[in-house]
């Protein structure tokens, strides 16, 4: 049984086709990303599983459950968490509440307020902003922001984690640090997908890749599979022509 | 040295409002007549104020339903009270504004702010047209009788209701569910991906304020002997509260309290003493004030003490 499994999953946005017939898997322990021209349905497919949006037709599946009908809040006590393309924080709360309102809320258990304050500690820890946890989180800077957010996420206790464009804007330092991070991540027992642009980190530290065009997945399979499929080239590259 | 500072303000503030307590508590005994009529009902405001801030602060959603429930309270007085005990009257008021203000909430709180301002501003018009209509057709009269009760009695009332309304604010605020009112406000998506469940946090804090302002209704009505839809569901319910929220500060429960005590004790001072010209140097001291106090007047006041200090510390 796959972790999470999506069966013909459309969604339109008035005539558009944001997102059409895509089926995918991800196996736990996964690291799964899914690259794309930009519009390609990326960040619709994560509100999708996220149910942010609910998918028509279509059918979200995780740990052989259909996950189609239920709310937002609801996936999110289940264990999949998510961080946003553009950095959703609580911008007038400090740091550390931010991320206790993940461990307070999101993690399907109930909660003391001095255990979520511990959870949410330790995933400052992880995230390195431990030092700053009475800051404002509007004070951050775009980096630390995005940090946040994967705190935040992490204080859920997720089993599945949608990373949208985490690397986005950082400099090739914070890139490999945030790479060390998803690893470790991996390695806590964490699934993972992500969507990014940042080809040279995708390629490397996934175990697989999903590429969509158009909302259609036009390819799947290995990083290096990825780099050679002729599909995927065009895509990205153009169409090959003969002089 | 800086923690020692901080308590000792934490216990000047404690002693303070131990004073104002006890003050009130004694009023009645000390003076009668207009005093006491004066105070209820600032305490009305307070209580008004207060909850309307409870959820329309942390959430950004601005209710303008207050006068609906508060309308409400004096229905439920007109009909309970005589026959039925004033403490108990009181509290069927509360649950009334629980219910309705459960039902609006779960029909209108997944409309976006601004829909929802608008939504609970034509409420107050439709409940009171409608308890209009039914006088009309039903009951074939204008208005109702309410049994009284005595200046002492309403006082008191009030006191107990504003008292738990501020303890309650106070527990919601701290607990967990301030930070998921105030996670909703900041961003409402990323709170409901990060586990809270929205629409139910929503619902229920929008009832448990609207009980005080049902109670709050009930035991003003007492004082008025003959109401009417026009006198209940008056506008002025409505929108006084957020001008006095504005006026006092949003940040934390006291600029609220001192919004609705200047701001009725002004609004006393203006229509005794200048009855033709009260709207008009009402409506400019507002203007002014939101002008010139974007935080409040407490927070004004926290501006100047962090001036008179010479900016040795960062104001709270």
């Amino acid at each position: 049984m796959h972790l999470l499994e999506g069966e013909g999953v459309c969604k339109n946005f008035g005539g558009l086709a944001a997102v059409s017939e895509v089926d995918f898997y991800v196996d736990e322990g996964e690291i799964v990303g899914l690259i794309g021209p930009n519009g390609a349905g990326k960040t619709t497919l994560f509100n999708l599983i996220s149910a942010a949006l609910k998918p028509k037709p279509g059918k979200i599946i995780y740990k052989g459950r259909d996950i189609t009908p239920l709310p937002a809040y609801k996936i999110c006590r289940m264990g999949i968490a998510r961080t946003f393309q553009t950095v959703k924080i609580f911008a007038n709360v400090p740091v550390l509440r931010n991320v206790m309102v993940g461990s307070l809320f999101g993690t399907g258990k109930h909660m003391s307020s001095s255990e979520a304050q511990k959870k949410a500690q330790e995933a400052l820890d992880f995230v390195g902003l431990a030092s700053l946890k009475d800051t404002l989180a509007g004070d951050l800077t775009l980096a630390q922001q995005k940090r946040l957010e994967l705190a935040r996420a992490l204080a859920s206790d997720p089993e599945l984690l949608l990373l949208d464009e985490i690397m986005a804007g950082l400099t090739p330092t914070e890139v490999a640090e945030a790479m060390e991070a998803i690893t470790q991540i991996r390695s806590r027992g964490v699934t993972v997908i992500m969507i990014e642009h940042v080809m040279q980190a995708i390629m490397k530290i996934s175990d697989r890749i999903i590429v969509l065009d158009y909302g259609k997945k036009i390819a799947e399979g290995t990083p290096a599979e990825m780099a050679a499929n002729p599909k995927v080239i065009e895509v990205y590259l153009g169409e090959e022509c003969d002089a | 040295m800086k923690i020692n500072n901080l308590s000792t303000t934490r216990w000047v503030g404690l002693g303070l409002l131990l004073v104002v307590l006890v003050v009130l508590v004694l009023l009645p005994t000390i003076t009668e007549g207009y005093l006491p009529v004066l105070v209820t009902d600032i305490l009305k405001f307070v209580i008004l104020t207060v909850a309307w801030v409870l959820f329309a602060a942390p959430t950004g959603y601005m209710s303008l339903a207050t006068g609906a429930f508060y309308g409400l309270g004096f229905y439920i007085a007109a009909v309970f009270n005589g026959p039925v005990p004033f403490p108990i009257v009181i509290i069927i008021a509360g649950i009334a504004g629980f219910v309705v203000a459960l039902l609006v909430g779960a029909l209108t709180l997944r409309l976006r702010a601004a829909y929802f301002c608008i939504f609970t501003f034509a409420l107050v018009l439709l409940i009171s047209n409608v308890v209009l209509e039914v006088e009309r057709l039903v009951t074939q009269t204008r208005g109702r009788f309410v049994e009284t009760e005595t200046v002492e009695a309403a006082y008191y009332a009030m006191l107990i209701i504003a008292v738990l309304t501020l303890v309650v604010a106070w527990l919601i605020r701290r607990s967990r569910h301030g930070l998921a009112l105030q996670s909703i406000g900041e961003h409402e998506e990323a709170a409901a991906h990060s586990g809270i469940n929205v629409t139910r946090t929503k619902v229920l804090v929008f009832a448990v304020s609207s009980v005080f302002m049902g109670m709050a209704g009930a035991i003003i009505a007492t004082r008025r002997a003959y109401i009417d839809p026009g006198i209940a569901f008056s506008m002025n319910n409505t929108f006084l509260p957020v001008l006095m929220a504005m006026f006092g500060g949003m940040g934390n429960l006291l600029g609220p309290v001192i919004g609705a005590a200047i701001f009725t004790y002004i609004g006393e001072l203006l229509l005794t003493r200048f009855p033709d010209l009260y709207m008009l140097i009402f409506g400019v001291v507002l203007i002014l004030a939101i002008l010139f106090m974007p935080n409040g007047i407490l927070g004004l006041g926290q501006q100047i003490w962090a001036k008179l200090r010479g900016g040795r510390r960062a104001p709270a």
